[in-house]
């Protein structure tokens, strides 16, 4: 019997039970997407991409390391970075009570990773926003991060490859935030003149200043599929017009169509891909690229 | 007399004006009391204008910063340039109007001015969509830089924007894009630049002219992430909490000069830039020939490297071992 029937199968004989109490953690997951009720190993050994309907989960900084970069090859920079709350904040909540919230649960300090690894063998600068810490959006630290990053590659000649997903400017530090977008536009540019490569995969979402700053600036643009991509939200668009939106409207389907990034790419085939870009983005295969990847 | 518009909070300053002139209007106004009663009144009016302008809340400088009568960019272009050449459209798509650009001289200087035009009255704003760019203007403003660039003369944007535009089109044809691609050419630019916010400085879409050697604003301008009515419907989810959200955003130019966003605010008249644009335009002016002067005095590339600190700095973190904020 194919995996789905007997899922169903499952499913139905768990239903009772299921309604009764919450799905217990650990084993099985809903998808939110879908609704379907999903081995979580299912998911996990999917590289978190639902095995029914295809959508993809939001991932981690670390899980984005481990799907991406050669094993054990990154290496985290800039961790001693912490946030803090220049403005004093209040607005439904005080702000420090959002950071302090977004530590503890996700384990980290901001919603930024940033360091060096491999990918396919070639050495790379590598950062990444996770939405799960206030909605992977852009403050000081994440701007300074990313900076640093790309100052680093500029220096050391290497390839940057960024994965965001992120709901823009960090409202909570004003000003401040708005101007993240115009410092890692500035280092970008220096590592675009220095002639150096520069991957920018968006993930599901990616809108407001994180779009219209760096993560719109890669020689290349990936997105993963059925991401939100779009500068203004859609529900902000939604009042600006008082009309419903076309279908399909900021997908990446629809962004694909537009023009606005080069490709779309199913998790699985991100590393894959990116490998072949960078490899064919240098003029010539150096024998140590290609040592890397006969091993 | 017509009635002129006024915000709320100004409302006892325009009814005394209004008595003031008609008083003056009176038959009688050459008669010693009449006289003296029009010069108490003027002594009052002072008294109260300084009363109501001078403590202006962070919200009340958002309205003033919105006011119709507030001089527009084209207000500005007149009085303080001169030869101005428009040059249009962004080669790619169609002409924005709600960025305008060309070449102009500040005194003798050639220079591309190109700034955010809102419209100066309901028909024009309408032509000009409120002064919100779409794509197409972007690239018209990306376009001029590089001219700027080219031929070596000195950029001067202006920035007066509630925003870049919210809708299908725009983000269809790339509005993140061309922003993203403002910055960065701006950060690169081989030549001297001076932004100044006449008016409203709202978001991404205003900075996209604001990455600069030297950025000014004017005293009842506004600079912020994200508009006031926006902040409020996110965290509130309620538009009339806009002037709790003003506060909180630190958006005023006495804010962002302490934390220097911004490298000098140019004041007003009391009451506000359109109660005597002349006055103000030839104080931009003056600003912007003393900056020049500076800047041009300084080698291409040491402006280039400079710009690029000056963005760099911004930020503001803890690189302690331990955080400051958890409690």
């Amino acid at each position: 019997m194919p995996f789905t029937d007997w899922l169903k199968n499952r499913t139905q004989k768990t239903q009772e039970a299921a309604n009764k109490r919450a799905v217990p953690d650990g084993i099985w997951s809903k998808c939110t997407i879908c609704g379907k009720t999903i081995f979580q190993k299912d998911i996990l050994n999917n590289f978190h991409v639902c095995p029914e309907c295809g959508h993809h989960f939001g991932l981690s900084g670390h899980e984005r390391v481990m799907m991406l970069l050669d094993d054990g090859s990154f290496s985290a920079t800039e961790e001693d970075l912490w946030p803090k709350d220049p403005l004093g904040f209040i607005g439904s909540k005080p702000y420090r009570q959002s950071l302090n919230n977004a530590i503890e649960t996700t384990g980290r300090r901001e919603a930024v990773t940033t360091g060096f690894g491999r990918i396919k063998g070639n050495k790379v600068g590598f950062g990444v926003l996770d939405f799960r810490f206030i909605a992977g959006s852009m403050g000081s630290v994440v701007g300074e991060k990313i900076a640093r990053l790309f100052e680093a590659a500029t220096s050391e000649r290497l390839p940057v490859i960024t994965v965001v997903s992120s709901g823009g400017a960090r409202m909570q530090e004003g000003v401040l935030s708005l101007m993240q977008m115009a410092k890692t536009a500035a280092t970008v540019e220096q590592h675009n003149q220095a002639g150096l490569p520069y991957i920018s995969i968006l993930a599901n979402p990616t809108t407001g200043g994180v779009l219209a700053s760096f993560a719109s600036l890669g020689d290349i643009i990936i997105a993963e599929p059925k991401a939100l991509i779009g500068f203004a939200g859609p529900r902000v668009i939604e009042q600006t017009l008082d009309e419903k939106l076309p279908k399909g409207f900021q997908t990446s389907e629809s962004v694909l169509n537009h023009g606005m990034v080069d490709m779309i790419v199913p998790r699985d085939e991100l590393r894959e891909t990116v490998g072949r870009l960078i490899s064919g983005l240098s003029p010539v295969s150096s024998d140590q690229n290609l040592g890397d990847q006969v091993v | 007399m017509s009635r002129r518009y006024y915000i709320d909070f100004e409302r006892p300053v325009v009814e005394m004006e209004d008595q003031l002139e008609e008083l003056k209007k009176l038959p009688e106004a050459h008669k010693p009391d009449i006289i003296k009663e029009i010069k108490f009144l003027e002594d009052q009016i002072t008294k109260l204008k300084k009363r109501v302008y001078k403590n202006l809340t962070a919200w009340q400088q958002v309205q003033m910063s919105r006011h119709p009568d507030r001089p527009d960019f084209v207000r500005y272009l007149d009085l303080i340039f001169d030869d101005f050449i428009e040059l249009h459209g962004d080669r790619t798509y169609g002409d924005d109007l709600a960025v305008i650009g060309g070449l102009a001289k500040l005194g003798e200087q050639n220079i591309v001015v190109v700034g955010q035009e809102k419209g100066k009255d309901t028909h024009d704003r309408l032509r000009r969509n409120f002064g919100m760019p779409h794509p197409e203007g972007y690239r018209k403003a990306i376009r001029l830089f590089k001219l700027a660039g080219k031929f070596n003369l000195p950029l001067i944007t202006i920035i007066d924007t509630p925003g870049a535009f919210a809708g299908v089109g725009a983000e269809e044809r790339g509005q993140a894009q061309v922003i993203a691609k403002c910055l960065s050419t701006l950060s690169s630019l081989p030549t001297p630049t001076i932004a100044v916010n006449i008016g409203e400085g709202g978001s991404g879409g205003a900075l996209a002219f604001g990455v600069c050697d030297r950025v000014f604003m004017l005293e009842n301008a506004y600079y912020s992430v994200i508009t006031p009515e926006g902040c409020a419907a996110i965290l509130w989810q309620d538009k009339e909490k806009a002037p709790e959200a003003a506060e909180a955003l630190a958006l005023t130019a006495k804010k962002l000069l302490k934390m220097g966003i911004v490298d000098g605010v140019i004041k007003e008249p009391l009451g506000g830039a359109h109660r005597d644009p002349k006055s103000t335009a030839g104080k931009i002016g003056e600003i912007l020939k003393k900056t020049l002067g500076d800047l041009l005095s300084k080698p291409v590339d040491e402006l280039v490297a400079l710009r690029y600190e000056r963005v760099r700095q911004f930020g503001v973190f803890s690189d302690r071992q331990e955080s400051e904020i958890i409690t």
